[in-house]
C-alpha cells in the first residue's frame, strides 16, 4: 500500500462539514482512500452519501460555508509531495494544480459550459494559463483536443457555442477541456448520468483510452453499479459520509462484505437475468444529515444490526486490498 | 397470462408532427416527425415496454394514446372487456371523459408534478370530484385506502409535497393515478428519477398492484434491465418509429435488429462474468426534422448495406422461439411470417 511510486493521490481521514443555520453538516466523515496511476477508481453511493463532496474537496471547489475540518490530502506531482487541503483555497498554487494537474469533468455539461463563449475558447483557456504555447499552438491544440475526442468537423466546431453542440458532444468538449494539459488525475462527478446509454458507451471507450495512453489517474464518481462493473479497477463504497467497503472491482462485485454492498447489488435488476431475478429494495430511506443514527450509519435499514452496531464500526482488513466498515461482516463474508 | 385476442388498447399508424415555425409571419417551415407510424396492440394485462434513447418519440407516444398532445393522424381505438371498439382521437373534448378514467399516467418527475399549493388530499381529490365522489369523508376513505395500498401512511394526505422524499412522491405519483380505477396506466420513466434502492421499492410496488388490480401497464424508460425485470413485450423505438418488438427475453436471446443489439450492448452490467464488448455507435441520434432517407438508422448502422439508404424497411413478422418478434431490417436472414 505504501508504494508511493504507483499512487497519484492519497486521502487520508477526511472530514469536510457544512455549517448552515448553526448546524452542521458532516457530509464528509472521515475518508481515506489512494488513486494509483492508470487505474480507475469507483466511488459509489446514493445521492447525498458524500460523494460529490469528496471530488470538490480535492479540487478545493467547495462553497464557502464548508470547511475541511481534519485529514490529509496528499498529491504525487513526480517527486514532489504537495499537501492540498493545506494551500489556500484560490491562491496560486492551488490555481496551478487545479486545471493542469488535476482535472474534473462535472456531471451536467449543460450548466458546466458558458453559454456566451465559444467551445473553443473554453477549451483554449486552460492551455492559455497553464502552458507556453503561443496563439496559434493553442488554435491548432485545441482543434487536435476536440479530434480526438470524436467530434466532427473541429475545425469549424472550434468557433460554435454550446448551444449547438449536442448533450453527447458537450460532454466530450468538456473532457477535451480536462485534458487539454494532460492531467495527472482525472475526477469525474457522474459524468454519464444525463446522457443516453450509446452515448455513454462512446464516454467510456475515450475514458478508456486516456487511462491507457496517458497512465492518467481516474477517481470516477456514479451511482450505477454497471458502470462500475464495466470500468472500475478499485471500488469504494460510500453511506453517508463513510467508506463502508474499498477494494478491487472484483473483491467488491464477487465478494461484497458490507451489508450495503450487498443490498445495493441485490437491488438493481440485471440485464441478461430475464424476469425472474428477485430483486431486493433496501428498506427505508436514508437518514437526514442532521439527526444521524447513533453508531453504523446503517444499521436502521440493515437487516443483520443489533445492538453492537450502536457503536461506529472500525475498518477491518479481510485481505490485503479488501476493507470493510461492519461489525458484522463475518455473517456476510462469502469467500 | 395475457390472452392474444385480448386487446385493449390498438395503435393504427400514428403519428404526432409538430410543426416548425419561423419568419415574420411563423410560417410552418417544417416538421418535426416525433412519432412517425406506429402500429402496435396493448394486450389486456401486459406490460407493454417502449425503450430508447432520448428524442426517439417515446413520450410523445405515451401522451399521445391519452391525447395530451393530439396524434396529427393514425387511430387510437379503445377496446372495453365487452369488446366495444372506441377511436379515441375523434372524440370531443366532453366524449373523451368517461376514457379518461380508464387511461392514466405516472410522470418522469415526482418533484414537478405534485401541485406545491395543494395536500395530498387536495391533490388527489380532484379526479374524485369530477367523477362524481360527492362526500368530503368518502373521498378521504377512498383516498386514505389508496395511500395503503402504496405502502404509505393514511395521514400524509394532509401534508404538503415538499415534506416528502423522492421516492414517496412518486408513490403519490402513482396513488394519484390509481385514483379512480384506471385499466390501462402509462409510466412515463416512472423511476428514472429515483436512487437505486428506491427504484426497486416502486417497480415491486408497480408489480404488486398490477396484480390486486389487473393493470395494464406502458411502460416508457430509457433503462434496459428495467424494462427486462418489469415487461412483458418491448418495443424499441428509433427516430418515431418501431424497430423491433417482441417477448422481453426473446430481446436478449435472439435479437434481430443491429439497433437494439447495439442499446444491448451498451448498457453496463453489474456483473463481472458478463462483459461483453460493447458496440459503439458512431454520433448522434439524427434530427427528427430531417431524417435520414432509407432505413432511419443507416448513418449509425455497423451492418449498413446500399439498399438500407434507399428503402424504408417494413416492420416484419418473425418467428423466434414460437413467439411473435416483429423488426424492421433489411438484413434479418429469417423467413417471415404471416
Amino acid at each position: 500500500m505504501e508504494n508511493n511510486k504507483n499512487i497519484a493521490l492519497s486521502v487520508k481521514d477526511l472530514k469536510t462539514y457544512f455549517y448552515t443555520n448553526n448546524r452542521c453538516n458532516k457530509a464528509v466523515n472521515g475518508v481515506s482512500f489512494d488513486i494509483e496511476k492508470g487505474k480507475t477508481l469507483c466511488v459509489v453511493g446514493e445521492s447525498g452519501c458524500g460523494k460529490s463532496v469528496t471530488a470538490s474537496t480535492i479540487m478545493q471547489l467547495l462553497p464557502t460555508l464548508s470547511r475541511i475540518e481534519e485529514g490529509e490530502i496528499t498529491f504525487y506531482k513526480d517527486d514532489e509531495k504537495i499537501n492540498i487541503e493545506k494551500l489556500e483555497r484560490n491562491g496560486q498554487k492551488m490555481r496551478e494544480i487545479r486545471g493542469s494537474d488535476i482535472a474534473m469533468i462535472f456531471q451536467d455539461p449543460m450548466t458546466a459550459l458558458n453559454p456566451v463563449f465559444t467551445v473553443g475558447f473554453q477549451i483554449a483557456e486552460n492551455l492559455k494559463y497553464h502552458t507556453n504555447m503561443n496563439k496559434k499552438e493553442i488554435r491548432e491544440k485545441t482543434i487536435s483536443l476536440l479530434d480526438d475526442m470524436g467530434i466532427p468537423l473541429p475545425e469549424q466546431r472550434v468557433d460554435e457555442y454550446p448551444h449547438s453542440y449536442s448533450g453527447g458532444m458537450r460532454q466530450r468538449a468538456m473532457i477535451a477541456m480536462a485534458m487539454a494539459c494532460n492531467p495527472k488525475i482525472l475526477i469525474a462527478d457522474e459524468p454519464t448520468t444525463a446522457l443516453d446509454v450509446t452515448i455513454q458507451a462512446q464516454i467510456f471507450e475515450l475514458m478508456d483510452n486516456l487511462k491507457k495512453n496517458y497512465n492518467t489517474a481516474i477517481m470516477l464518481i456514479t451511482h450505477d453499479m454497471g458502470v462500475v462493473a464495466e470500468l472500475a479497477d478499485n471500488v469504494a463504497v460510500m453511506y453517508m459520509g463513510n467508506i463502508v467497503e474499498s477494494g478491487t472491482a472484483d473483491d467488491v462485485l464477487r465478494r461484497p462484505t458490507h451489508p450495503y454492498t450487498k443490498a445495493l447489488l441485490d437491488s438493481v435488476p440485471v440485464l441478461g437475468r430475464g424476469r425472474n431475478q428477485d430483486i431486493q429494495p433496501i428498506k427505508g430511506s436514508t437518514p437526514d444529515p442532521y439527526d444521524r443514527p447513533v453508531g453504523c450509519q446503517f444499521a436502521p435499514r440493515c437487516s443483520f444490526a443489533d445492538k453492537t452496531c450502536e457503536v461506529m464500526p472500525e475498518i477491518t482488513n479481510i485481505s490485503s486490498s479488501h476493507d470493510v466498515r461492519c461489525h458484522k461482516y463475518k455473517e456476510i463474508f462469502q469467500y | 397470462m395475457t390472452d392474444k385476442n385480448d386487446i385493449v388498447l390498438q395503435l393504427r399508424d400514428v403519428e404526432v408532427h409538430f410543426p416548425v415555425k419561423a419568419g415574420v409571419f411563423k410560417r410552418t417551415v417544417a416538421h418535426v416527425k416525433a412519432v412517425d407510424g406506429v402500429d402496435v396492440d396493448i394486450y389486456r394485462g401486459e406490460v407493454l415496454g417502449l425503450a430508447g434513447e432520448s428524442g426517439c418519440g417515446k413520450t410523445t407516444l405515451g401522451k399521445a394514446i391519452l391525447r395530451l398532445v393530439e396524434p396529427t393522424k393514425g387511430e387510437v381505438s379503445y377496446i372495453s372487456p365487452e369488446k366495444d371498439m372506441t377511436e379515441l382521437t375523434s372524440l370531443s373534448k366532453k366524449e373523451m371523459d368517461p376514457f379518461r378514467k380508464k387511461l392514466q399516467i405516472v410522470f418522469q418527475d415526482p418533484h414537478s408534478s405534485l401541485n406545491p399549493a395543494f395536500t395530498i388530499f387536495g391533490s388527489l381529490e380532484e379526479p374524485l370530484k369530477k367523477y362524481g365522489v360527492k362526500s368530503r369523508n368518502e373521498r378521504r376513505k377512498i383516498i386514505g385506502d389508496l395511500l395503503e395500498a402504496v405502502n404509505m401512511r393514511r395521514e400524509y394526505m394532509d401534508r404538503y409535497p415538499h415534506e416528502f422524499s423522492g421516492g414517496q412522491r412518486q408513490r403519490i405519483g402513482i396513488a394519484r393515478a390509481l385514483c379512480i380505477g384506471p385499466e390501462i396506466i402509462v409510466c412515463d420513466e416512472a423511476v428514472s428519477a429515483l436512487d437505486v434502492s428506491i427504484q426497486a421499492q416502486v417497480l415491486q410496488l408497480l408489480m404488486k398492484l398490477r396484480k390486486e388490480r389487473n393493470l395494464t401497464y406502458l411502460f416508457i424508460t430509457h433503462d434496459l434491465s428495467v424494462t427486462e425485470y418489469l415487461c412483458d413485450r418491448i418495443a424499441v423505438m428509433y427516430l418515431g418509429r418501431i424497430v423491433e418488438l417482441c417477448r422481453s427475453e426473446d430481446l436478449y436471446q435472439n435479437t434481430l435488429h443491429p439497433y437494439s443489439e447495439a442499446l444491448i450492448s451498451a448498457i453496463p452490467v453489474a456483473d463481472l462474468d458478463k462483459k461483453t464488448k460493447r458496440i459503439v455507435l458512431e454520433g448522434d441520434v439524427p434530427s427528427p426534422v430531417n431524417p435520414p432517407s432509407g432505413c432511419p438508422f443507416h448513418p449509425r448502422c455497423p451492418k449498413a448495406q446500399d439498399i438500407c439508404k434507399s428503402k424504408v424497411p417494413p416492420l416484419k413478422k418473425y418467428t423466434t422461439n414460437g413467439n411473435e418478434h416483429y423488426a424492421s431490417c433489411h438484413l434479418i436472414d429469417l423467413p417471415e411470417v404471416n
